[in-house]
């Protein structure tokens, strides 16, 4: 039987201590009247200096349509420089309020700050000239225009702790329910290897009721107006007498209304969390060897996992894609599963490298850690795939009603998205393709530290654009729910492994599972000769 | 001088012959080849075969394969004629970069594939119209030989690999 130490416990508990503390200074601190929201905006523009300051008044609008041929003819002295192409245009468009931006959008591509239109062919030196002239020309829209801006940019600040809070909570929930599912798959598959892992998944799969239950105060406060995540709930959007009406969102309200959004929710995390609660219990049941419980828990996992593959999807539009009510992607459920999986596989390594140096799971060899590493190095690559057919479709096809979701994540959050791609495909692929490597533990640690950072990257993308736009910034209230949710992770899956036998020892497989050898490695401490 | 005479140890089961390589191993002496109808687990470890690196080749002939289309795609759509087809930018490989991917993905695997595959056959010398070098037609079947090169005392290695439950010993003149 496992011991969960007090240290570890007291590292728990200062985790949550510290994350809550961290959340409840990150609203303090958020703005909360217009003034705040101009004084911080004003800062902004004084740390970013001359240029930057304007730019972020009046994007300039890079058109990569601008017609090469044209510029060819007309033009013998100008060069063009790769993804700075001249900017043709005609008249200063006004400030559009993302709320309201798609229907401009269209016509102007403008997303989230004002589209310059510009009148001269230009190159792209003479570009910023033009920028400050029509920087002029915003300025002299009037204060109205200025007073819209600052609203929006309130909304913003005041959305950002809610956000960084909701990307961590979205983070552990999704890695719990994918270990859960992960765990299911291998009961259904009859799967002979990862028997003496089952218990390890069951263990984190115990945090779900606790996130679950964030989740659903999170939910349930959103559902009551506390904050802005989602646009399609705010006042007199579907009212075509209001000044806020919007008519894309109005159409998809047998959809995306408040109650139906909070119902499904329900359902999802109950169906889970009632899953979860009597597969363990059957679990321990079962370790009295008994077969048909065997074939009882089998049944239930089928009918959980094809619950499951439905819920996962349409949470996944309810929880994250409604953040971006005009934008839509037929893959985003495979996608976001993607995600959860690699990460969820990262974790259950994780715990058993550490669960087994503290000598708890004397049958867990170096195969099975291969195996694992092998399944985080298949699903990384699972995970490129559908990111980039996602991505590399919409902009091939270049419709602005789906490229602006992309336009704003390539202009505003250029780092992230780019690096996330290093970290969740490059790195892993580079890392964990030797079957050496595989096997040795502080590789996979190494590996693992770097996918779980990536796909939180991946899914702080997701969520933030959408939420707090060009107000977003990794500081203590993104750090402080990543430590929250951490420290209740570590409290809830070593409790749980404390509370059962680590070896599942009724399980039918157990045999074939403490027995499985992978040959291609060099086990190290182990007799090689054991087969 | 070494002598012209090898032993072929015929076995019919396949965890007897594991157990016999172990044996005449322990015993130090040099196994030239073993022949089975199927691949036997564990059977290149137990004769201390090294490890294959056919995949590191495949790996090396991956980023070839990258290479090659990297430098194809840059070439023809970007150096030699840079078309405008249907507003795609062509400014740069990497203003394009997404259009070139599954070519690059594919141009990686095809050669990775290929030309490890050609390895391999080169590296295990077989090729149509090859000559088979099959000491025993029940190798391919329900046998399994074990060679061994004799080098002092014939007796001695015999009376060794009788007691390893070999079905049938022949002692063969090589040429």
């Amino acid at each position: 039987m496992y011991q969960f130490s007090g240290k570890l416990k007291m590292l728990a508990i200062v985790l949550m201590a510290v994350g809550l503390l961290g959340t409840g200074y990150s609203f303090f601190s958020a703005p909360k009247t217009l003034e705040e929201a101009k004084e911080i905006l004003a800062k902004q523009d004084a740390h970013h200096g001359g240029h930057e300051a304007k730019a972020d008044h009046a994007d300039v609008e890079h058109k990569e349509e601008a017609k090469v041929e044209n510029h060819q003819e007309d033009s013998t002295t100008e060069e063009h420089v790769a993804d700075s192409t001249a900017t043709h245009t005609e008249e200063v468009a006004h400030n559009v309020e993302q709320d309201h931006s798609e229907e401009a959008t269209e016509n102007t591509q403008a997303q989230d700050s004002s589209a310059v239109h510009v009148a001269e062919d230009t190159t792209t030196d003479e570009a910023h000239e033009t920028t400050t002239e029509a920087h002029a020309e915003v300025a002299a829209h009037g204060e109205d225009h200025g007073e819209a801006h600052a609203e929006h940019a309130l909304h913003q600040m005041q959305n950002r702790p809610w956000s960084a809070l909701y990307v961590a909570l979205l983070f552990s929930l999704g890695i719990t329910l994918l270990v859960l599912a992960f765990y299911g798959s291998q009961i259904v598959a009859q799967a002979g290897w990862s028997v003496v892992l089952h218990r390890v998944m069951e263990a984190i799969s115990s945090n779900l009721h606790y996130v679950s239950l964030a989740m659903l105060v999170f939910l349930i406060l959103t559902a009551m107006h506390m904050n802005h995540l989602f646009t399609w709930m705010g006042e007199g959007v579907t009212d075509p007498t209001s000044p806020n009406y919007d008519a894309i969102v109005d159409g998809k309200k047998w959809w995306l209304n408040t109650p139906g959004w909070l119902i499904r929710s329900i359902i999802y995390l109950t169906g889970w969390n009632v899953y979860r609660f009597l597969i363990r219990k059957w679990s321990l049941a079962q370790d009295n060897g008994d077969l048909k419980q065997h074939k009882k828990n089998y049944n239930a996992t089928v009918i959980f996992l094809v619950f499951f593959m439905l819920t996962e999807s349409m949470a996944s539009w309810d929880w994250i894609m409604a953040i971006d009510p005009h934008w839509f992607s037929t893959l985003f459920g495979w996608y976001v599963l993607a995600t959860f999986l690699v990460s969820a596989l990262t974790v259950i390594a994780m715990v058993t490298i550490y669960l087994r140096s503290k000598g708890v799971l004397p049958l867990v060899n170096d195969s099975h850690i291969h195996d694992l590493a092998k399944f985080m190095f298949g699903f990384s690559v699972f995970w490129t795939y559908l990111w980039f057919a996602q991505f590399m479709l919409i902009w091939y096809a270049d419709m602005p009603e789906e490229t602006t979701y992309f336009l704003l994540r390539f202009n505003e959050y250029k780092v992230p998205f780019l690096a996330m791609v290093g970290m969740n495909f490059i790195f892993p692929v580079l890392l964990l393709i030797n079957s050496d490597f595989k096997s040795m533990p502080w590789f996979v640690i190494l590996g693992g530290v770097v996918i779980l950072a990536g796909h939180y990257i991946d899914l702080f993308v997701m969520v933030m654009p959408g939420t707090v736009g060009g107000q977003w910034g990794f500081g203590i209230g993104e750090i402080s729910g990543l430590l929250f949710f951490t420290g209740l992770f570590i409290f809830a899956t070593f409790s749980a492994f404390a509370k059962a036998n680590p070896v599942p020892k009724g399980n039918p497989y157990l045999h074939e599972s403490e027995t499985y050898h992978y040959y291609n490695i060099e086990h190290r401490g182990e007799d090689s000769n054991h087969h | 001088m070494s002598t012209n005479k090898v032993i072929h140890a015929l076995y019919n089961d396949d965890d007897i012959l594991m157990d016999a390589v172990k044996k005449v191993k322990a015993e130090n002496h040099h196994i030239e080849e073993v022949f089975c109808p199927f691949p036997v687990h564990g059977l290149d470890k137990a004769m201390g075969l090294a490890p294959t690196r056919l995949a590191i080749t495949a790996f090396l002939y991956g980023i070839t394969g990258l290479s090659v289309a990297v430098w194809l795609t840059w070439y023809t759509m970007i150096a030699d004629w840079p078309q405008d087809i249907g507003g795609k930018p062509n400014f740069s490989w990497a203003a394009n970069m997404p259009a070139f991917v599954p070519i690059l993905f594919e141009l990686t695997v095809f050669f990775a594939a290929h030309l490890m595959v050609i390895t391999f056959y080169m590296r295990s010398k077989i090729w149509p119209f090859k000559e088979a070098e099959n000491p025993d037609p029940r190798t391919t079947d329900d046998h399994f030989l074990m060679e061994i090169p004799v080098e002092g005392s014939e007796e001695e290695l015999v009376s060794l690999l009788e007691t390893t439950g070999a079905v049938e010993i022949n002692v063969v003149e090589t040429h």
